[in-house]
């Protein structure tokens, strides 16, 4: 039975968290990710989990010791933001490549400088190419589901590849919203016991983990890890049918809102996209066909499917809550472009940088972008294919 | 149209503004109500103005953008008055709720001329009496749930009362306090 509860995103995750009953749990705190191993903490402490909760002295040691949990065999997680996930750079890079299942609680914040502590998503965008899955929430109620799942896509014998559970960082971390919970039993029956097939602490099968790898043999090496990514998105689609089936709520690579019959888009990831539907359903009640892609797995990317999706959309939006320096938009913009050239896309579209370090964004500012695209349609041409919103002057 | 509040809380970091807009989320949500109660933090330190919000609504809550246009605002410190801009956006149907010891008239003077209905309560002389401590946020949580009309009072008592046993479970000894602050505040705020 669903439990009705209000919490914040933090806390959410926490629960997520106790209810999976982890192995191990290293973590290092960082501002605005901190209460999740806070709350965790406690659990552990009264015994409410067996989870070995162990504070490290960095994010650089947290995530060391997460991978050396889960290549030893155990189910494994750490959480961060920000400059914890940068401290971690070397560690992503090695939990991928050695094919390790673990999930990290990422809680978006900007990275330096300016020093700030607020909400973008320079942080796991940086990380994109690390080889690590990526999924994003709107909500609260996203990123509990969200981790409630992120063990089973992980661990699939078919991915075997490590999990990023991202969050807005104070715009869902912290605010404290209704939300639908699973009963203890349901998750982790859900979850599962983990068994990993090979593990270093298996004497009936030794193993190296980490080993050099010479010119002969790397490159074969990344492409077999790109092979678990190449699963991913079924994996995802499996478990998110199943996860459906036991909580009434349906998830897939990404969420199309009111876009069936959409003219104009806008894709983006993240809790803008809850105040995109309140623009969405203003301008719907004054006849205007506007709808929205708010991406939930991020890496892979789901690129086919979500070209199909905008297949009959004239102009569309890509927002990005990160800076590329690319002097043409940013990460998402760049994916997004890709999947629509390669599906031979026709409709206009430009790139939107939007609140970066936590700057704001309003129903009316997302208003403006769909007038924007209007003009875009009415005037036959994308006009600028890098701008950004709610920038001062 | 639903029935849909929003409330911006003014204060300073560490008197409790996110904390009392984080327990009035709590506490409408025990009458079956979607809440939001998020903070909006400036640099973190002790002092700083911070800003906390509230939604409270009978349908769904997706935005996630702060509060421009509020019903309601909440000062919890009225050396604020002087700095912010406390009554921005700011709806003439709606009230402003102040923390001070100074009668009403003294304190219009410095509300940019907001046409609306404003209220008073002195949280401190109320947390001294009820807690023998200076904790403003339980006083104007109780004078914003009936400025606001969010819910009756002794629903309200009744719901802070369980929320207070969970909240205080490892020091029980300030629950009574705090209920005490709870209902001072509902006879004096005016």
């Amino acid at each position: 039975m669903a439990k009705r509860d209000r919490l914040s995103g933090n806390e959410a995750v926490a629960i997520a968290l106790r209810q999976i009953n982890p192995d191990v749990f290293p973590a290092f705190p960082i501002t605005p990710s901190t209460e999740i191993p806070q709350y965790f903490a406690s659990f552990a402490a009264n015994g409410e989990v067996d989870t070995e909760f162990i504070p490290v002295e960095s994010e650089h040691s947290s995530m060391s010791a997460a991978i050396g949990a889960s290549a030893a065999g155990a189910r494994a997680l750490t959480a961060t933001s920000s400059c914890g996930l940068a401290y971690m750079w070397e560690e992503l890079y090695i939990a991928a490549s050695n094919r390790l299942p673990l999930a990290l609680a990422l809680v978006n914040r900007a990275l330096s400088g300016p020093i700030n502590i607020n909400c973008d998503h320079s942080d796991s965008m940086g990380a994109r190419d690390s080889g690590w899955i990526q999924m994003y929430a709107e909500n609260n109620q996203e990123a509990y589901d969200n981790m409630v799942q992120a063990f089973r896509i992980s661990e699939h014998k078919d991915v075997k590849l490590p999990i990023m559970i991202c969050q807005d960082g104070f715009i869902t971390s912290h605010a404290v919203e209704n939300i639908e919970l699973l009963e203890d039993n349901e998750v982790r029956s859900f979850v599962g016991e983990y068994e990993p097939e090979n593990y270093l602490l298996n004497p009936e099968c030794p193993m190296a983990v980490g080993p050099y790898s010479v010119t002969d043999y790397y490159m074969e090496a990344k492409r077999n890890q790109a092979e678990g990514m190449r699963h991913v998105e079924q994996v995802v689609l499996d478990v998110a049918k199943e996860f459906a089936e036991l909580s009434g709520r349906e998830y897939g690579l990404f969420e199309a809102y009111r876009l069936d019959d959409a003219e104009r888009a806008v894709v983006m990831i993240g809790s803008a996209a809850g105040t995109t539907k309140d623009a969405i359903d203003r301008l719907r009640e004054k006849g205007e066909k506007v709808g929205l892609l708010k991406i939930r797995l991020y890496r892979p990317f789901p690129a086919e499917a979500i070209a199909d999706a905008l297949k009959n959309v004239k102009a569309i939006a890509v927002m990005d809550r990160a800076e590329g320096y690319t002097n043409h938009g940013g990460p998402l913009g760049a994916d997004v472009m890709a999947a629509l050239f390669r599906a031979r896309s026709t409709a206009l579209a430009t790139n939107i940088i939007y609140g970066l370090g936590g700057r704001d964004v309003r129903v009316e500012d997302m208003e403006q972008v769909f007038e924007d695209l209007q003009v875009m349609i009415d005037q036959d041409d994308a006009g600028e294919t890098y701008r950004y919103m709610g920038l001062r002057e | 149209m639903s029935n849909h509040t929003e409330i911006r809380w003014h204060g300073r970091g560490g008197q409790g503004a996110k904390t009392a807009a984080l327990l009035l989320a709590d506490v409408a949500f025990q009458t079956g109500k979607y809440v939001q109660g998020f903070p909006e933090y400036g640099p973190e330190r002790m002092g700083a103005p911070i800003t906390a919000y509230n939604r409270i609504s009978d349908t769904v809550i997706r935005a996630h953008s702060n509060i421009y246009d509020p019903q309601y605002v909440v000062v919890v410190d009225e050396s604020l008055l002087e700095t912010v801009d406390v009554t921005s956006g700011l709806k003439e149907d709606g009230a402003i709720l102040i923390n001070t010891d100074r009668p009403k008239e003294e304190i219009i003077p410095h509300l940019k001329g907001y046409r609306g209905s404003v209220y008073t309560i002195d949280a401190k002389k109320i947390s001294m009496a009820a807690l023998g401590k200076y904790f403003p946020n339980t006083p104007l949580l109780a004078a914003i749930v009936k400025v606001a009309q969010i819910m009756e009072k002794d629903t309200f008592l009744r719901e802070m009362r369980a929320s207070f046993h969970h909240k205080f479970a490892n020091k029980p000894e300030v629950i009574e306090g705090n209920m005490k602050a709870l209902e001072m505040a509902f006879e004096e705020v005016h």
